[in-house]
């Protein structure tokens, strides 16, 4: 699968960014509270106004349908959003779910059937790395994916995503505050200063 | 043939009765005196105006005359749908979506009923076409507003799972497919009730209207039928066209939400 290459992105005042994640490569970000990670996510989703180039392989952002752009780059926001009454209606088709995945996650297969509004912030975080991943998408944002977590679930779910990075060979952005985990499922760190600027710990990236 | 006139003394009674209402909104402090009272000026301004500009129109029936009258209640109507909404699309463009709609049903309506189903010589008598598109543009009007300010505020409350909605690779339509529906609902189901219960438990305006003028009862009726389709068909068709155009307004090209094109609540705008 392709390299996530970010070439002078701008974006509501921000930037230019530019770096470039490989084939399944899993990239840690960091940074304070409000420096712009979340920010620097959505506009990769192209969720927000921007320029210039972003460019997952062959395939150009500008080039494509944005909903295709967004299926491709699956972006986990820290915060999931559901507006069916049932978990199950969230999937495009629940039942091609495999097993093995839906026990990494934690949940069965009753899952599908249950009501949104009685899940634990937790069952939501992990439901949703479930949803964003049958989506299949080609490279992954991460938005603090295992905030709400805990520690039993957060091994589970690191091997998950790094598991489902491997096999698709999916570049990953992971966002978190915890540098220990970042120690654990990245190699390369980019941080982010509260200006916004990025700082490269490792490897090659070139941010402003 | 002939209603009893009503003398100024008359409506100077009616009016006291509004007055009372007044003093009771004093004493229990709801704060409506001053909009009650703006309204009742403008109530009795405004008719006395139209009944003015009907008397000379009717004297001169010319369709240049017809036409600029409907333009005047056109953008009365399009500056009303969007004082009603709070958190309206920013600028001109909310006023143009809001009147685009209703100029788009309330005419179209208006000019098959002249035209194609009432037939009179000429289509555009003036006696005819104001009252109707009158009555159009006002129910049209109330379903334009609430429809928009449905949707605005429901997107507005809602952001968060929108964007999640494009996050996972739906295209905008789908993203707030059942706000628009909830939004085209709410904007109809005035119309809808008021037809399930006219003549049982109201009896509108028109017919009584025309019924007190000596028409006879079910040449009246007759008329009203007419008037319930094509107002539900108006304000329908209206909504539909109004709750699109916010739609459109409210995403880009690339499918993003930008809430920036709303109005803050409470924020002085232009139009």
């Amino acid at each position: 699968m392709p390299p996530l290459e970010i070439h002078n992105l701008c974006f509501c005042n921000r930037g230019p960014y530019s770096f470039r994640l490989e084939s399944g490569e899993c990239v840690g970000l960091h940074g304070a509270s409000g420096a712009g990670k979340s920010l620097l996510l959505r506009a990769i989703a192209d969720l927000d106004p921007r320029t210039d180039t972003l460019r997952l392989g062959e395939l150009d952002a500008d080039a494509v349908a944005a909903p295709l752009w967004r299926r491709t780059v699956g972006l986990l926001p820290a915060e999931s959003g559901w507006w069916f009454d049932l978990v199950g209606d969230h999937f495009a088709d629940f039942n091609a779910i495999d097993d093995q995945t839906l026990t990494a996650a934690g949940f069965d297969r009753s899952v599908q059937d249950w009501q949104v509004s009685r899940l634990s912030t937790g069952e939501k975080q992990r439901l949703a790395i479930l949803r964003l991943l049958h989506n299949q998408p080609q490279c992954l944002l991460l938005d603090e994916p295992t905030a709400s977590l805990d520690q039993q679930a957060v091994t589970r779910i690191e091997q998950l995503l790094l598991t489902y990075s491997a096999t698709h060979q999916a570049p990953v952005l992971w966002v978190s505050h915890d540098l220990s985990q970042l120690d654990r499922v990245s190699r390369r760190r980019l941080f982010m200063e509260s200006t916004g600027r990025l700082v490269v710990t490792g490897g090659v990236a070139d941010g402003r | 043939m002939g209603v009893k006139p009503l003398s100024p003394a008359d409506l100077a009674l009616a009016a006291s009765l509004v007055l009372v209402l007044g003093l009771l909104s004093w004493r229990l402090q709801l704060g409506l005196g001053k909009q009650l009272a703006i309204a009742a000026v403008r109530t009795t301004v405004q008719l006395l105006l139209i009944g003015q500009v009907l008397r000379l129109l009717f004297a001169h029936a010319h369709p240049a005359y017809v036409f600029a009258i409907s333009l005047v209640m056109l953008v009365a109507a399009g500056r009303e749908a969007v004082a009603r909404q709070d958190r309206r699309v920013r600028g001109v463009h909310g006023w143009l979506i809001g009147t685009g709609a209703m100029f788009l049903s309330s005419f179209t309506v208006t000019f098959l009923a002249l035209f194609v189903i009432i037939g009179h010589q000429p289509w555009y008598a003036p006696q005819y076409a104001i009252p109707l598109l009158g009555m159009l543009l006002g129910n049209t009007m109330s379903g334009v507003a609430l429809g928009m300010e449905r949707v605005t505020e429901t997107v507005w409350q809602q952001r968060a799972i929108i964007e999640q909605r494009l996050l996972l690779g739906q295209p905008a339509t789908t993203a707030v497919r059942e706000i628009r529906r909830q939004a085209i609902r709410a904007a109809m189901m005035p119309i809808i009730n008021s037809m399930a219960t006219v003549g049982l438990v109201s009896l509108p305006g028109m017919m009584t209207g025309q019924i007190l003028g000596g028409s006879s009862p079910m040449e009246a009726v007759n008329y009203q039928i007419l008037i319930m389709f094509l107002i539900c068909a108006g304000t329908g068709f209206g909504a539909v066209a109004a709750i699109f155009g916010v739609e459109r307004r409210l995403f880009d090209a690339r499918h993003r939400l930008r809430l920036d094109v709303l109005r803050v609540a409470g924020e002085v705008s232009s139009p």
